[in-house]
């Protein structure tokens, strides 16, 4: 039963650029990466307790990493994508060191500061970044020779990413490991009693979430051929952290619908009302006041309670 | 044979409170030790001085020989130490199996496996169930901690720490707002732990804890005004004095 709910969602997502238009494509495309983008924050908010307001800048160093190295440098998409997620995640190795000396509210301003320097840079550093005006005429890969610039191919490329890295995040949580996160989010006094080393857990997690959002980083630049320091601003990773709270934090599917409702709002619902945000901060409101536990958790509640209440 | 603990003029301030004066004491390895003394004497302070929850001043703290005062509170547990809380510190969403299976991760190194589910490590669980049959919870196995009573998750706070197969275990008041019944339930629990591990416990109901311990430490003010046997300890005016106020 369960597997064929599975099979049923593999054949759709096949299927769907066979029946839906190059629009529809494109926007599938951008949810995929906003859903990689949301998990991989998921991982330390939902599964490690730990509310960053800094993970645009792994979406967004990661994008610059690798549109300056091919601009600049001239180098090739084989070598400045893997150069381009490891400088990434180094990085986190340095910023996961100093945000972890807090927790909780600490923990969110350190993230949200140094994300803020990065932006700032980004910005300013204009003989590296372009400024405002963002690095331009990027090009997409194509992996074993196979072009990405349809929105087909690319909708195929992205949902092959997406799929391994919430595979491999899924085994994340579900191993050892990820039962020992759980337990320093809920206790960590006690944890540390237990022979857990609360700390190095934690960072960690902050570097494997790092490095999958850097991946998100690396789609959301191939898909738009174009980087600007917008990506890395607090907007970008506030509206990461509203999907995953309005999906249902440390639940796997939460983040993937919260990160679908956001696109949805932003680009289809934009293109009929002007003040789509006023759109999205009332929905983020009917959200919180009926399913405060996120939409995932909500619906499976609320159909829960159907169930027992048909069957009497 | 060193001492399971030795602790050399320990002492701790809060801003500029003192709560440890000097604490100088000695457990023998599988000795039953008993710590009293009026609220606020320090005891639980004590503890979480010699978990590492909260770092010394000064003076030392040596565990089978070793001096841990400068490590932190996962590998003063790799060195096989202990505790319960008084305050109940499980993991309330979670079943108490899993409660059990994190406890027995903390000393394995399969605790950092990222790709092998957890639920695939049969072996774990296994002995979890093996943990909880020990303590008479193994019907509950599958309960999230929430569902349970509250001398369950007294009983569960001591499986924890049973589960690390410690040799210097804390027991942080082990009794308190258990009934009679749970109460001579859990004496029996804790007089079954083997000789092997050392047991330190504080505890307030004397008629219960008295018969658990050889030797008795008061504590007052965070310092030890009387140590010694039961009889030592009643005899000594000392102690009616910290605890009648003459």
């Amino acid at each position: 039963m369960k597997w064929a709910r599975w099979a049923l969602l593999a054949v759709a997502l096949a299927a769907f650029p066979w029946i839906a238009g190059e629009y529809y494509i494109n926007l599938t495309s951008q949810i995929f990466i906003a859903a990689t983008f949301a998990a991989s924050l998921n991982l330390l908010v939902g599964y490690g307790g730990l509310p960053s307001l800094g993970h645009a800048s792994w979406l967004g160093l990661a994008a610059y990493l690798s549109a300056w190295m091919s601009l600049k440098l001239g180098l090739g998409h084989a070598l400045t994508a893997p150069a381009a997620l490891l400088g990434t995640t180094l990085v986190a190795c340095a910023f996961g060191w100093i945000s972890l000396r807090a927790t909780g509210l600490g923990f969110l301003m350190i993230t949200l500061a140094l994300s803020q320097v990065l932006w700032g840079t980004a910005y300013r550093w204009v003989s590296v970044t372009d400024g405002d005006n963002g690095l331009r005429g990027l090009t997409r890969p194509a992996p074993f020779g196979i072009s990405l610039d349809g929105a087909t191919s690319f909708y195929y490329f992205a949902l092959a990413v997406t799929v391994v890295a919430i595979t491999l995040m899924a085994m994340f949580v579900a191993s050892p490991f990820g039962a020992a996160l759980r337990g320093t989010r809920d206790q960590p006094r006690r944890m540390s009693a237990l022979g857990h080393d609360v700390w190095t857990v934690r960072w960690i997690t902050f570097v494997y979430s790092a490095f999958w959002g850097a991946v998100s980083g690396l789609l959301f630049v191939y898909y738009n051929k174009y980087i600007h320091p917008a990506s890395l601003s607090i907007t970008s990773s506030a509206e990461a952290l509203l999907g995953v709270i309005a999906g249902g934090s440390g639940t796997l599917a939460g983040p993937i619908v919260g990160a679908a409702i956001i696109m949805l709002l932003k680009n289809y619902v934009s293109a009929y009302i002007e003040r789509w945000n006023m759109l999205m901060g009332f929905v983020f409101v009917l959200i919180v006041i009926f399913m405060p536990e996120g939409v995932v958790p909500g619906v499976r509640r609320l159909y829960l309670r159907l169930r027992k209440w048909r069957t009497g | 044979m060193s001492s399971a603990l030795e602790l050399g003029d320990l002492r701790k301030s809060f801003g500029g409170l003192p709560a440890m004066n000097g604490v100088s004491l000695r457990v023998e390895a599988g000795e039953r030790r008993l710590i009293i003394g009026p609220n606020g004497a320090g005891k639980t302070t004590l503890f979480n001085l010699i978990t590492g929850d909260l770092e010394r001043d000064s003076g030392s703290i040596r565990l089978f020989g070793h001096e841990v005062s400068r490590l932190k509170p996962h590998q003063r547990a790799h060195r096989g130490l202990a505790r319960t809380y008084q305050i109940i510190t499980l993991f309330p969403k979670d079943s108490l199996q899993h409660n059990i299976v994190l406890s027995l991760l903390g000393l394995r190194r399969m605790r950092w496996g990222t790709f092998k589910a957890l639920a695939r490590y049969t072996e774990v669980e296994e002995e979890a169930r093996e943990v909880l049959k020990r303590v008479g919870l193994e019907h509950l196995s599958r309960r999230p901690i929430a569902e349970v009573a509250y001398g369950e998750k007294r009983r569960l706070e001591i499986a924890m720490a049973l589960a690390q197969k410690p040799k210097l275990l804390l027991l942080d008041e082990p009794l308190a707002g258990l009934s009679r019944e749970e109460r001579a339930a859990m004496k029996d629990l804790i007089g079954r732990i083997p000789r092997e591990v050392t047991v330190v416990m504080i505890e307030h109901d004397m008629d219960t804890a008295l018969d658990l311990a050889e030797r008795i430490t008061v504590l007052h003010y965070g310092s030890v005004i009387v140590e010694g046997t039961r009889a030592e300890i009643i005899a000594d005016p000392k102690t009616r004095e910290v605890y009648l106020g003459d």
